[in-house]
């Protein structure tokens, strides 16, 4: 009980277009859209329609590739010929089911990484509807000595969507009915909370880069399916566009919470674009993060550095693509990625559309042919 | 050739800002190449046109070498790092390191360590390069650093940091020197970013679509007190590959480097490596796939700072190679 009575406001959580013309104005408006849309891996059908409506008119071609990536092609005016691929993933994080108790309780799996820790007592959505669905916990009190000190793990985990047996669950959820968090999108003064930032702040980035002025070369910009499980997407899509370089777009890791310690953060909130120098995927084109530091630094705009050797992102596939693609990642830095809500900096976010943006119209042939011959 | 393994070995490059090691290497094959060029992520390929309806052979040494890289710089001016390619904690307190511009810094570990006997996490060490506070550090957050070490030749044993791979680039640059006349197109890559994501060969393979490829790179070996049993020793010829952890070789390829090393009688042994890979297992995955196979220089101590090889190893390497190259 209880959970039904919610349906109505969690239902609506997809369909924004009302909102959306309402507050069409707001440079955010397009990140709450991408935000509240699902999209788990494998399954990102609903943000490719947010997507291919926010581009269509912003873009000379528009196609869906065999994988599922939207693949927009911006001409440029002709004074650089270079084939330059912007990328950020459209797939986020979520729970696949997988099974049924006979009293209706669902079994799921993670699709990409999610912690466990997060996971009970969380509301989430489930199946295309949506139907709302929470995960269940033991109340408090009724808890043994040390439990409460436990994680549980995924596979003790069950998901209840109001259903009273096997058959009714199996009937809401088939299996392989994809679920994800019920977060909705939030201004919290200076900054916005919502769910799946990573990666749909960087599916934002690009929209308003697609939104501006041509540049002087061609754009190929590429949102991705299945980065959370392997860098899928982006393999074929740096594939089938053949470019001269690529820039991966990204929510990352800010972990500026209070640390006893003098270390590191990945990135912190409010300090600006991170920039990519080598992570688990890739090492970066040195090139393309001078361009960028150098960029940033003559016009005053912030940056930060994301500390090496943490994640991966599409770069790591880009770069392999054919005979090898100098490639960078920059990102919008964001508290609490891969769970329930994220939060992130407008000033952040703002900060990356404009790096780069002047990034891009200082990219020149001669960019790429530094230190090479 | 000892000069030029000792410019090879001290040059800076650790993977992914190989343009320093790339520019001594080239200095040496532009003369001696007919064609010349870096592909997109800094592979240097030297061609070497063929006189007869031969194969288009690629021979593969990366050039990069491991390293450390500064995650952040503290109030006090310690430098936190991560590591470039396989580097063990083991291996890095005491050690210098120096950056791109000649920085040097000293690894030191946190004093509080509970057992003083184990070997300390990564997140316990630092890199002091003198400084006394952030704003006064010379390096900063994403400068790699490479390992101190000098070149030494004593008796047929070479010691050196980075002799994996510059080991195996002397080698091919050797190999090209003294090749006068080849039916095959060979292609001499000098690959980035083996010792991370083996993204250069793979790349550069793609580009030239050869017919067979061979990688030249360093071994493990199993003649050293109490180590892991392993067939291969120091000084007793170069060591074909069998299979390592990335890749089994192409019966063919491995057939062909000890049919021609009997031929010319020159010692090799075979190599089944548990752990650890080379360029070869992403050149064989290459569009529809290329026959591949390695051959490796025995080394003992790999991914310390002071690697050891047998000056008659790498010599019948070359041989080797020669012999490979010579007839169809």
């Amino acid at each position: 009980m209880g959970i039904r009575a919610s349906a109505e406001r969690v239902h609506t959580c997809g369909k924004t277009d009302a909102v959306r013309r309402e507050n069409g104005a707001k440079e955010f408006m397009i990140l709450k859209e991408l935000s509240d849309a699902i999209g788990v891996s494998g399954n990102e059908g609903d943000v490719r329609a947010v997507l291919l409506d926010a581009i269509q008119e912003h873009a000379d071609e528009v196609r869906v590739d065999t994988m599922g990536n939207v693949l927009a092609f911006k001409r440029g005016t002709g004074q650089q010929r270079l084939r330059v691929m912007l990328d950020a993933h459209m797939d986020e994080v979520g729970l696949m089911v997988v099974g049924y108790d006979k009293d209706g309780f669902l079994r799921v799996r993670a699709v990409g990484g999610i912690d466990p820790r997060l996971l009970p007592g969380t509301l989430i959505q489930v199946g295309p509807e949506p139907i709302p669905g929470v995960i269940g916990i033991k109340p408090i009190h009724l808890l043994g000595e040390k439990e409460g000190e436990q994680v549980p793990k995924l596979e003790d985990l069950v998901v209840d969507v109001g259903a009273k047996s096997q058959d009714e669950a199996r009937k809401l959820a088939p299996p392989g009915t994809y679920a994800t968090f019920a977060t909705q999108f939030h201004e919290l003064g200076p900054t916005v909370s919502g769910k799946a930032f990573d990666d749909r702040a960087g599916c934002a980035v690009l929209v308003e880069l697609l939104r501006g002025e041509r540049f002087r070369f061609d754009l190929h910009v590429a949102f991705t399916v299945q980065e959370e499980v392997g860098l899928r997407g982006a393999q074929v899509a740096a594939y089938g566009i053949e470019p001269d370089c690529a820039f991966a777009l990204e929510g990352t890791i800010a972990d500026d919470i209070p640390r006893d310690k003098d270390v590191s953060p990945t990135t912190e909130l409010g300090k600006g674009p991170a920039i990519t120098v080598m992570d688990r995927s890739f090492i970066a084109d040195r090139r393309l993060v001078r361009l960028l530091t150098s960029t940033a630094q003559e016009l005053g705009i912030p940056y930060q550095i994301k500390q090496p050797g943490i994640g991966g992102t599409d770069a790591g596939a880009i770069h392999l693509a054919r005979e090898g693609v100098p490639s960078v990642t920059v990102a919008v830095p964001c508290r609490y990625i891969h769970s329930p809500v994220a939060l992130l900096s407008l000033d952040d976010f703002n900060n990356t559309v404009r790096l780069m943006r002047e990034s891009l119209s200082r990219l020149t042939r001669r960019t790429l042919k530094r230190g090479r011959d | 050739m000892k000069e030029l393994m000792r410019k090879l070995v001290k040059t800076y490059g650790p993977s992914g800002v190989e343009e320093q090691i790339r520019a001594v290497i080239r200095a040496e094959v532009e003369p001696l190449a007919d064609e010349l060029r870096v592909d997109p992520l800094g592979s240097l390929v030297a061609r070497k046109q063929g006189s007869d309806e031969g194969q288009r052979i690629v021979l593969a040494a990366h050039m990069d070498e491991i390293g450390v890289m500064v995650a952040y710089v503290d109030e006090k001016g310690f430098a936190r790092f991560t590591r470039i390619g396989g580097v063990s904690p083991l291996t890095c307190v005491g050690a210098r390191v120096t950056f791109a511009d000649g920085t040097v810094g000293v690894i030191g570990v946190e004093g509080k360590r509970e057992d003083t006997s184990k070997v300390p996490k990564f997140e316990q060490l630092y890199i002091d390069v003198g400084a006394t506070s952030r704003d006064d550090c010379p390096v900063h957050v994403g400068d790699a650093a490479v390992f101190v070490r000098p070149f030494v030749a004593q008796g047929m044993r070479l010691i050196s940091k980075a002799m994996d791979d510059r080991i195996g680039c002397a080698v091919l640059i050797e190999t090209l020197r003294r090749l006068e006349r080849t039916p095959h197109d060979v292609y001499f890559v000098f690959s980035v970013q083996e010792e991370t994501t083996l993204s250069g060969a793979r790349t550069s393979t793609y580009g030239i679509e050869p017919d067979l490829a061979i990688a030249v790179d360093v071994t493990a070996t199993g003649d050293t007190p109490e180590c892991r049993p392993m067939a291969v020793e120091l000084g007793k010829g170069p060591a074909v590959k069998v299979q390592d952890r990335g890749m089994i070789a192409h019966r063919a390829v491995r057939d062909l480097l000890v049919q021609r090393a009997k031929k010319a009688n020159i010692p090799y042994q075979l190599e089944v490596l548990e752990f650890g890979t080379t360029d070869a297992a992403a050149m064989q995955l290459v569009r529809a796939g290329v026959p591949s196979g390695c051959l490796s220089i025995p080394c003992r101590y790999t991914h310390t700072p002071s690697e050891m090889v047998d000056e008659g190893d790498v010599k019948n390497s070359v041989r080797l190679l020669l012999e490979v190259l010579r007839a169809v």
